[in-house]
């Protein structure tokens, strides 16, 4: 066994070691330790996928001296590297993009609280990206939501303690279900690991016994998870989540949390239930209505919000929706178009939520998109971030959303039943982000004079304390922010770099991604 | 139906405690009968798991008198995943009290609905 | 008919149906949580708090004590549930709730019923998998008892990560709860809140009570040492480290209720727990990742196992009981302060 293929396990423990670590250490120590673990396991996880590219096959490893059906096992491939290392520079600019805000919004003697909040949610992310045991992955999506609890709450504002209560009780109806599931299924197969538990799911099968149980392992496991990463009719915690947690905190929620657990439902289907029953059980084709549903519905909601952050919130529900489609079409096709939208969106919202946060520090932190008109003049690089995150969001040609947009079209048409309502919802999907976003980037790039008088007469409703103009002159200098200002920048870039590369570039990504879903069951 | 029920008669049990603590969980708007409710689901699971454990006439798995046979002990592995799953449930109901009393202190108040209507109207001023 | 409604108000039912509409709790006269705003001064005094930290005391204080003084003390939840509207939506939600709740149990019904016997030797879950743990367990592992060899050996992944959930519910409840003194500004607000919490929980702490105290001076060493026995005797008899760990947390906070914070500091301050939590679980890593690696590798982890049955039995397993135990009690210890005062 070569070196190479002990790094998914070393990655895991240096996130955990690092949280465990940053317990006795300074808010300032904690953070280098953090940025410091984040880039070694992404080195690492870029190591596994040049071997898995290099074998063409995944391999299993051993944690601990017992082979698959007694001790626990995590299993590598194709694409779990290259999720790994998506995962880890998502979460990495995304630290150092809002740094500064950490700073701000977490009080000093708890910083160090907050980057053990973060090392281990990377260690549990790359847990439930490698694990092969339905356990531990049970283990590790409640370390993923108590940890995504404590980033929402570290600011301790009363919106954002109420929405973690809120989304914790979500949570645990989702962790609720999902155990339930595990444990039909431990009833029914005797096994916990996901390879034998496939094998035992296929006999039953074939022998054509436990019917009943098998239907109802798969609706409740699929809930489950499906509410814990906020699909369209359980999605009510997410704005309030996404819009009120620190800069980061929300980048890191709406762009990997909720990936983490749609990863795990597919490499369940895939490896567990086996895709075949998956389909033949109709559980795709509702997550395929409930996806539409969230396609839509997501995007109306955030057009008639007012605040930015909420909105692209709602719009997350709407991308969240896209992806269960793509599950839902029941194709190998769409299933690629998922993970790569997968990919695309949490590239695309981290960026979003970082610039946004960029726009609001030069326009006064407000809530109304409103008052942003001209932002994109103040703080041009922040401004061209959201731009490029949101024509990507709409689907505008080179971005990482046209090639999902586009993906998503072509497998429609392989699916003869489901090629009209996916087609129409694309379209209308399309339309209703592009005026949302596009109404946004109007706001940024519009002249901020002519701007000031309809910003004062919308927002009377709103008492504030200073007139606009003085905001917005206090906020015009250059302040505070400065200096952050080279780490924000980086961050910014890399992620627009980011976007680009999935869009030009996305022949070999989504070959990769191809050839992972094969070697996945 | 009746038959099977009644012969699973612990696994109904569970399973209809499950279905209260999960209503109780989803929709009551006291966050002490939430967690509560989310308790009432958990234990509801462990049961399960401890039953799915049980076979008739046979000892706990911990070895006695040298005796290995499989014939001698119950299942094991359910009694450990119970032990793992009872410190992840201890480990919720401490975090979700915590925000309850936070919560408490600040809006006066352990109704959802309520909490979430001053926090608007906290945002609003 | 009659005889029903003449006591139909004293009648179970009734109690019942108030219980369930919310308008008479069984457990409210003997609980301490008081009903917000049927004391208007309470409301005032927190009324303020968020209003300073939203920013603008001076515009919104005035009409919140408007409000205030407007709410008519009877009614519990004056600002929320008046309007028929909502009563009609309540109901709509209690009939909903209740339906609901029978759906799920009886789709998890259909399930059951269809689930293997129960107590069955026959059963899928009685396969290989226990089968090996029950035959191989006390060689492999060194452990009598077979299922503290699973969950720390077969399965020590598991383990790890349960200890994880631990440690970070700690950790999320010390951000929270904790109430930090911040020295840059002296006379702070939290260094305020911190003397008021304390002098709060002096009102609640019993103060040297004799019954109390005599009890604990004979309880406390017992439970103390039972908890000890339970955390070493893990891989031998029922127990291990969870449980023996919650044992020792129990006796600490009975030591702590009868004594005071005064006497528990000199030993159990939160920079002993930090160290002890830290110290356990980075042997537990430590520990667990060189046994994954030697495992995974082929080589041997050159651990004996000694002979099974005696305390110093089964190689790494007793050392990570201990872990395990030191870091469950410490974390109950600390759940315990952290809910009554803020800090240990």
């Amino acid at each position: 066994m070569s070196l190479v293929q002990n790094f998914p396990f070393f990655s895991i423990i240096i996130a955990m070691f690092s949280g465990i670590l940053s317990s006795v250490l300074d808010g300032k120590k904690a953070r280098n330790l953090s940025v410091a673990a984040i880039l070694v396991t992404t080195g690492l996880s870029v190591a596994v996928l040049g071997f898995c590219l290099d074998t063409g096959e995944s391999y299993t490893y051993m944690m601990g001296h017992f082979p698959a059906p007694w001790g626990n096992e995590i299993r590598a491939g194709v694409l779990e590297g290259l999720t790994a290392v998506l995962f880890g520079l998502v979460m990495f600019f995304s630290v150092i993009g809002g740094m500064s805000h950490t700073a701000a919004d977490v009080k000093e003697s708890k910083q160090n609280l907050f980057y053990i909040m973060i090392d281990l949610m990377l260690s549990s992310l790359l847990a439930l990206i490698y694990t092969n045991d339905l356990f531990t992955a049970y283990v590790f999506v409640e370390i993923n939501t108590i940890a995504g609890c404590g980033l929402i709450m570290i600011r301790q504002v009363g919106r954002s303690l109420s929405s973690a209560i809120r989304y914790m009780i979500m949570s645990q109806l989702g962790s609720g279900l999902f155990l339930i599931g595990l444990s039909l299924l431990y009833d029914v197969t005797g096994h916990l690991l996901m390879s034998p538990a496939g094998e035992a799911v296929r006999a039953i099968e074939a022998a054509g016994s436990y019917e009943v149980p098998m239907l109802v392992i798969m609706a409740v496991i699929s809930v489950g998870l499906a509410i814990k990463s906020g699909l369209y009719p359980f999605h009510y915690w997410i704005p309030d989540t996404y819009g009120y947690a620190t800069p980061t905190a929300s980048a890191i929620l709406s762009g990997l949390v909720s990936k983490g657990y749609i990863f795990l439902l597919i490499k369940i289907f895939y490896r567990v239930l086996g895709r075949e029953n998956v389909i033949a059980s109709q559980m795709v084709n509702v997550l395929f209505v409930f996806g539409l549903a969230g396609m839509m519905m997501g995007s109306v909601h955030a057009i008639l919000e007012k605040d930015t952050r909420r909105m692209i919130a709602y719009s997350s529900v709407a991308q969240i929706g896209y992806i269960y489609m793509g599950i839902g079409l029941g194709t190998q096709a769409g299933m690629v178009a998922a993970v790569f939208h997968m990919f695309t969106h949490s590239a695309t919202k981290a960026l979003l939520f970082i610039s946004a946060v960029g726009l609001y520090e030069v326009s006064g932190d407000k809530k109304d998109f409103r008052s942003l008109q001209g932002a994109g003049y103040r703080n041009p690089l922040a401004g061209i971030g959201f731009a490029v995150g949101s024509l990507s969001m709409v689907g505008f040609p080179m971005l990482a959303g046209f090639i999902s947009k586009l993906l998503f079209a072509t497998s429609a048409l392989q699916s003869p039943h489901k090629m009209l309502p996916t087609v129409i919802a694309l379209a209308v999907s399309t339309i209703l982000n592009a005026v949302y976003f596009l109404r946004l980037m109007i706001t940024l790039y519009s002249i901020p004079e002519s701007g000031e008088k309809k910003h004062d007469a919308g927002s009377t409703n709103e008492p504030h304390p200073y007139s606009g103009a003085e905001k917005e002159e206090a906020a015009g200098q250059p302040g505070a922010p400065v200096k952050s200002c080279r780490r924000f920048k980086l961050a910014v870039a890399s992620f627009i770099l980011l976007n680009l590369v999935l869009g030009l570039y996305s022949q070999p990504i989504v070959a990769a991604i191809g050839n992972g879903l094969a070697m996945f069951d | 139906m009746e038959a099977p029920l009644l012969v699973n008669m612990e696994e109904t049990v569970s399973v209809i405690l499950f279905g209260v603590g999960f209503t109780m969980l989803m929709l009551h708007r006291n966050l002490i009968k939430k967690i509560m409710g989310m308790n009432i689901m958990d234990t509801a699971v462990y049961l399960f798991l401890a039953v799915k454990g049980y076979i008739k006439g046979r000892m706990v798995p911990i070895v006695t008198d040298g005796i290995q046979d499989v014939s001698a002990y119950i299942n094991p592995v359910p009694s450990g995943l119970v032990l793992t799953g009872i410190v992840v449930s201890v480990s919720t109901t401490a975090l979700m009290l915590a925000l309850t009393i936070r919560l408490y202190e600040r809006y006066g108040s352990l109704d959802l609905d309520e909490i979430l209507m001053r926090a608007k109207e906290e945002e609003r001023i | 008919m009659s005889r029903q409604r003449d006591d139909y108000e004293k009648s179970w039912w009734k109690r019942f149906k108030g219980w369930v509409d919310g308008e008479w709790d069984p457990l409210a006269s003997g609980m301490e949580i008081r009903v917000p705003g049927s004391k208007p001064e309470e409301r005032v005094t927190a009324a303020p708090k968020y209003l300073t930290e939203a920013g603008t005391p001076e515009e919104g204080s005035p009409a919140k004590g408007a409000a205030v003084g407007s709410e008519s003390p009877k009614d519990p939840h004056p600002s929320l549930y008046d309007g028929r509207g909502i009563r009609y939506f309540r109901r709509f939600y209690q009939i909903m709730s209740v339906l609901l709740c029978l759906s799920i149990i009886f789709v998890l019904l259909w399930t059951v019923s269809y689930l293997p016997v129960f107590g069955n030797a026959g059963n899928p879950d009685n396969n290989e998998v226990s089968a090996r743990y029950i035959e191989r367990g006390l060689q492999e592992t060194g452990a009598v008892n077979i299922v503290t060899g699973m969950i720390l050996d077969y399965r020590a992944f598991d383990t790890f990560g349960e200890s994880c959930v631990l440690f970070i519910a700690s950790c999320c409840v010390l951000v929270l709860l904790r109430i930090d003194v911040e020295v840059k500004d002296g006379q702070s607000e939290s260094g305020l809140k911190k003397r008021l919490a304390e002098a709060n929980d002096r009102i609640y702490e019993p103060k040297n009570d004799i019954i109390l105290q005599k009890c604990a001076g004979v309880l406390v060493p017992l439970i103390l040492v039972f908890g000890i026995y339970i955390v070493l005797n893990g891989h031998l008899s029922p127990g291990g480290g969870f449980s023996g760990g919650a044992v020792l947390g129990s006796g600490l906070i009975l030591y702590l209720n009868a004594f005071g914070f005064g006497k528990t500091e000199r030993f159990f301050t939160e920079k002993v727990y930090r160290r002890v939590t830290l110290s356990a679980l980075t042997f537990y890593c430590l520990a667990k990742s060189y046994s994954f690696f030697t495992g995974a590798n082929h080589l041997e982890s050159g651990i004996p196992l000694g002979t099974p049955g005696a305390i110093l039995s089964s190689g790494l397993i007793l050392p990570l009981n201990i872990c395990v135990g030191l870091v469950v009690a410490c974390t109950m210890y600390a759940f315990y302060t952290l809910f009554r005062k803020g800090g240990m």
